[in-house]
């Protein structure tokens, strides 16, 4: 837009009172002229009040507008619309840490205003691939299913598969308390929350009140009694203030978005209202984009020192993995923790299923000098062996378990051994070495020639040879 | 010149009015910031457009200006080693252009660098009759290709004047024909049309992965096509990325259609640094990379991977063997369906247009092995590999039912056997290729004669194993005979000796189609001194004792040259020792 033409519009800044249509979450506004797409509106309401909206849709001279508070009380004859003249924007500054804002960006913390130190275009714009750094710096967050058989670099993007009731608000407040990376530093977290209950909103700031955490958290806050349309906006609020934190202010940022369900939820609502066409179960067909415009903004940039790492959680609606939410979000980030009712009900905590669970980027941030040499020999062996176990736990209970042989057997006590004692570690954090370690201790109770996957780390690390090893120094 | 005024925006669709003249798929300049669009509709003066770019903040009465022609590609030398996003803008220049780590819209780059002087030597003369498609000279590009330059296909004449050897840029005139006509080094060639060649041939030679399960068991010929389709998780991606790294031929075009931007990385921080294995330059000198994130605008992902193929095809007239990998291919077919619907469409089955399965085959009939215009009688090969993203994982999808029935490869990937840790995760039950017998004789001239029976014995194992599993579910593994507890022991050495293949490891990533077979052989050996033994009274567990077997696992990891000379003799050896149990 042209100096001149900025100036001609603001000038003219009009009030329309042409409202049409209304129907849900939409409003059409007839006779407009000058309107961008995407930009913001003022709804002014009949009664004094105002509401915030964005247009979706121009067509010669009119406009949809979605308004995000909900078109309760809104009436064809008096609610006046006027055009703000921008796309979503957030004021942005370093003292954002610690507070507490609405889920378009307001603080609602009763605080002091933010003076912003720059105004940023919430939607972003992709991070050229050519510019991206590779992530490759392990986050040890004291969690074993994720260290040591999921790991979590920085820069990356690993949901939460939930179900309704499973503990997935607990393992994220245990992993903002453990998170590290090796260098030492500290996370900043931005914390956006979508349509979740008051109880789960005052259960994360009782936890990071509680761990002192709270300094360093930018809350967004749209609660499940908000309207809908606003948290559509909330997750780019979130990530926009991450990307300045990150990219203008160095800072390590870990960003948790939850419910991702309920984000889905209110853009299938918008699109129903919009009369277009369905994809599957109602939801449109530029989801997949949509959540990808959100799930990309994570990542690491050539020359930079911050890094945003995105931990998504959402709701597998009936524990459904192949739902359209939990299935677009796999598609696009890079791996997935799941959770599962069976270990939640067996009093298991973290109740991390570990065989659906898969960190993409895994590789780039363990070995050597990151993690340990042994690293990914030993995840390969457990997973194997606990997929064994598995297995053999669905004949037992055809078969029974006399009809097994002896190693079948050590293979079945494994795979419960390493429920109880590598994933349900309780809410207490582990080193990667102790993980390792009681991963080698797991290990140790099967037949040592069944252990192809580490066999050139036995002499090292299998608590038996190294016994051995031990008592033969020892002889001599 | 035709500019019309944008009367209608919704998302990545824009209409303008008082188009008439423009021509359906012109390129258009959207807007003061001059985003890149093309026409998709055309009705009385309005012409609905799909914007490549993000629309916030465009304005109802912005001018829309049209460029009267095609989408088309810049092509010649220079394109290696490049990463273009969906329409050949090239990343690095973008990020350098505009000094900034995020993509900024209405940047215009040219794809080419303009000021890079190659080394061209003539190969015409003047007075010599030209064709389309006939070299006129040769510059050497990213180390080992001989980039042909090539009379644009549409063009014939006279050579009139044609420069001497020497230093140029690929805007210099190196060759004028008698009309007049200039020559460059660098054409240009519309996305949505395939170029043309003289004519198909036949696809006999097989595209080598360097993948045991793939080269033996599911064979691709150089110039046909498959599919690659699996859930999340189940290693689409790598599988791509292996066959981009080792597949055996001497162009591969990379199409990260709508996928993630750390993998994308992942490619452009390797690809620089390995080597290629047959020429010892860098894998990336042999690569093209066509990026369009999922975050980056929908409709330039639509043409991204018609940007690809045709690249692909350039390179298939100077006569080389070239492979497109597309990951993934249902992004291209979710961004049609993100169309179509603004467009208010009527939608086939789950909402995708039903235009689908038309635009599906001409994309993969794009492959193929063909005999290229112009003299010299150059062979080239354009070898497709797409993968697909099915919903769910559910393959009963449009996009995987419809690719099926155009492609002649199905490499199914299974999320049961990603989930143990099995890779590559491609299930030797669902998959198939049609390609066995062309490839065949190939292989038993190359590799053994006895190629396809070796192949067709394992798959039986592999087939009789699955059905006694079923029978395991439910009567346990003890009320199994001695003799098919042993084809349970056999199939176990095939998956984890012979199809599982760690594409980390130096030695296991790649293997030649040689070794392979000599594995299968050897395992097929041990299963047929087994089986003999048995009959005499020998058990099972006497058999399963002996150290051989632990020799067997470690071949795939054993340096190919001494693997393969060890194999024969391992063989004689399984014979020997197996016959020499004594009968307890």
């Amino acid at each position: 837009m042209s100096v001149e033409a900025t100036i001609d519009r603001s000038l003219l800044s009009t009030e329309y009172r042409t409202l049409t249509y209304v129907t849900g979450p939409l409003i059409y506004v007839e006779n407009v002229h000058g309107v961008a797409y995407n930009e913001m509106v003022a709804v002014l309401m009949p009664d004094g009040s105002e509401r915030s909206g964005q247009v979706l849709e121009v067509s010669g001279s009119t406009a949809v507008i979605q308004v995000f508070e909900g078109t309760q009380g809104v009436d064809i004859d008096r609610t006046r619309v006027r055009f703000l003249e921008e796309v979503a924007m957030i004021d942005v500054a370093p003292e954002l840490l610690g507070r507490i804002m609405n889920g378009t960006g307001k603080p609602i913390d009763g605080g002091a205003p933010i003076i912003p130190e720059k105004r940023l275009d919430i939607n972003g714009a992709p991070i050229n691939p050519y510019r991206r750094a590779q992530p490759a710096d392990f986050i040890e967050t004291g969690i074993s299913a994720i260290d040591g058989l999921n790991t979590l670099v920085r820069g990356q993007k690993l949901p939460i598969f939930s179900g309704s009731g499973l503990p997935a608000n607990e393992l994220a407040a245990q992993i903002i308390r453990q998170a590290r990376v090796k260098s030492g530093e500290e996370f900043a977290i931005v914390f956006g929350a979508m349509g979740i209950t008051h109880r789960e909103a005052a259960y994360f700031m009782n936890q990071f009140e509680s761990t002192g955490a709270l300094e360093r958290v930018v809350f967004f806050l749209n609660l499940a009694d908000d309207p809908t349309v606003e948290r559509l906006l909330t997750p780019k609020c979130a990530l926009t203030v991450a990307e300045y934190l990150a990219f203008e202010k160095d800072l390590q940022v870990l960003v948790i978005l939850s419910d991702m369900t309920n984000y889905c939820e209110a853009l299938r609502e918008v699109s129903t209202a919009r009369e277009e066409v369905p994809g599957r179960r109602g939801y449109p067909g530029y989801m997949y984009t949509d959540l990808s415009t959100i799930y990309e903004r994570a990542g690491r940039i050539k020359g930079q020192k911050g890094s945003v790492t995105q931990l998504p959680i959402l709701t597998m609606p009936d524990d459904d993995i192949t739902h359209p939410i939990p299935d677009l979000t796999g598609y696009i980030t890079e791996g997935q923790i799941v959770l599962s009712r069976q270990l939640h009900r067996r009093g298991l905590f973290p109740p991390i299923d570990v065989l659906p669970c898969l960190s993409r980027l895994m590789n780039l941030g363990i070995g050597d000098e990151k993690t340990r040499d042994d690293h990914r020999a030993v995840a390969n062996q457990l997973y194997a062996a606990y997929a064994q176990g598995r297995d053999l736990r669905r004949l037992v209970a055809i078969v029974g378990e006399e009809a097994l042989s002896d190693s079948d057997r050590r293979f079945l006590h494994f795979a419960d051994g390493f429920e109880a004692q590598f994933i349900g570690q309780g809410d207490k954090g582990r080193t990667i070495e102790e993980t390792l370690t009681v991963g080698w201790e797991l290990m140790s109770e099967l037949p040592m020639n069944e252990l192809k996957r580490v066999r050139d780390f036995i002499d090292k690390y299998h608590p038996t040879a190294v016994a051995n090893k031990a008592a033969e120094l020892g002889d001599l | 010149m035709i500019v019309g005024t944008l009367s209608k925006i919704t998302g990545p669709v824009v209409v303008a009015d008082g188009m008439t003249g423009t021509k359906m798929y012109d390129v258009v300049r959207v807007g003061e910031a001059g985003l890149m669009g093309e026409v998709i509709r055309l009705e009385g003066e309005l012409a609905t457009i799909q914007v490549y770019e993000d629309t916030s903040g465009l304005l109802i009465g912005e001018p829309v200006e049209s460029t009267e022609g095609p989408l088309k590609l810049e092509l010649g030398p220079g394109l290696l080693a490049s990463i273009y996003d969906g329409i050949q803008r090239p990343l690095p220049v973008i990020a350098d252009d505009t000094n900034s780590d995020f993509i900024a819209r209405g940047t215009v780059a040219s794809a080419l660098d303009r000021t890079k002087q190659w080394d061209f030597t003539p190969v015409a003369t003047v007075g010599q009759q030209v064709l389309g498609g006939d070299v006129l000279g040769t510059t050497p590009e990213g180390g080992t290709v001989l980039h042909r330059i090539m009379v644009p296909p549409d063009i014939s004449g006279t050579v009139a004047e044609i420069v001497p050897a020497g230093l140029y840029t690929i805007d210099d005139v190196i060759a004028r024909l008698e009309d007049g006509t200039e020559i460059k080094m660098s054409q240009w060639w519309p996305v949505r049309y395939g170029r043309p060649y003289k004519r198909k041939l036949d696809p006999t030679t097989p595209f080598m992965t360097g993948m045991r399960i793939l080269d033996t068991f599911f064979p691709v010929a150089l110039g046909g096509n498959a599919i690659i389709p699996g859930g999340f998780g189940t290693g689409k991606t790598v599988t791509q990325q292996s066959l981009a790294k080792w597949a055996d031929v001497d162009i591969i075009i990379y199409v990260g259609c709508g996928e993630r931007g750390n993998e994308m990385t992942e490619v452009l921080a390797e690809f620089p640094e390995l080597d290629d294995p047959r020429t010892g330059y860098k894998l990336m000198d042999r690569t093209v990379l066509v990026a369009n994130t999922s975050n980056m605008p929908v409709a330039a992902r639509e043409a991204s991977i018609y940007t690809g193929v045709t690249l692909a095809e350039y390179y298939r007239d100077m006569g080389y063997n070239v492979a497109m990998m597309a990951d993934s291919t249902s992004r291209w077919g979710e961004a049609l369906r993100e169309v179509s619907g603004r467009l208010e469409e009527m939608p086939g089955e789950e909402g995708y247009p039903a235009y689908l399965a038309t635009r599906l085959a001409s994309f993969y009939e794009r492959s193929g092995r063909v005999e290229a215009l112009g003299d010299g009688d150059r062979v080239g090969s354009v070898t497709m590999v797409g993968a697909v993203s099915p919903a769910g994982g559910d393959m009963s999808e449009p996009m995987t039912q419809n690719s099926l029935r155009v492609t002649g490869a199905f490499w199914a990937l299974d999320t049961a056997l990603a989930h143990r840790r099995h890779f590559p995760a491609i299930s030797w039950t669902k998959s198939y290729t049609l390609y066995l017998g062309q490839v065949q004789d190939w292989f038993e001239a190359e590799v053994a004669d006895d190629w396809r029976a070796v192949r067709e014995r394992a798959m039986f194992i592999l087939q009789k194993e699955t059905e006694l599993q079923e029978i395991v579910q439910l009567v346990g593994p003890d009320a199994l005979p001695e003799t098919e507890k042993i084809i349970l022991e056999v199939a176990r050495m095939i998956r984890e000796d012979f199809l599982q293949q760690f594409a980390f490891d130096a030695i296991d990533a790649y293997c030649p189609p040689q070794k392979g077979y000599w594995i299968l052989k050897t395992v097929l050996a041990f299963n047929d001194a087994a089986t003999q033994a048995m009959s005499r009274g020998v058990s099972l567990r006497q058999v399963m004792q002996l150290p051989l077997r632990d020799e067997i696992s470690t071949l795939k990891t054993t340096p190919h040259e001494e693997a393969l000379e060890r194999m024969p003799a391992l063989v004689h050896e399984i014979n020997e020792q197996i016959a020499g149990i004594e009968v307890l």
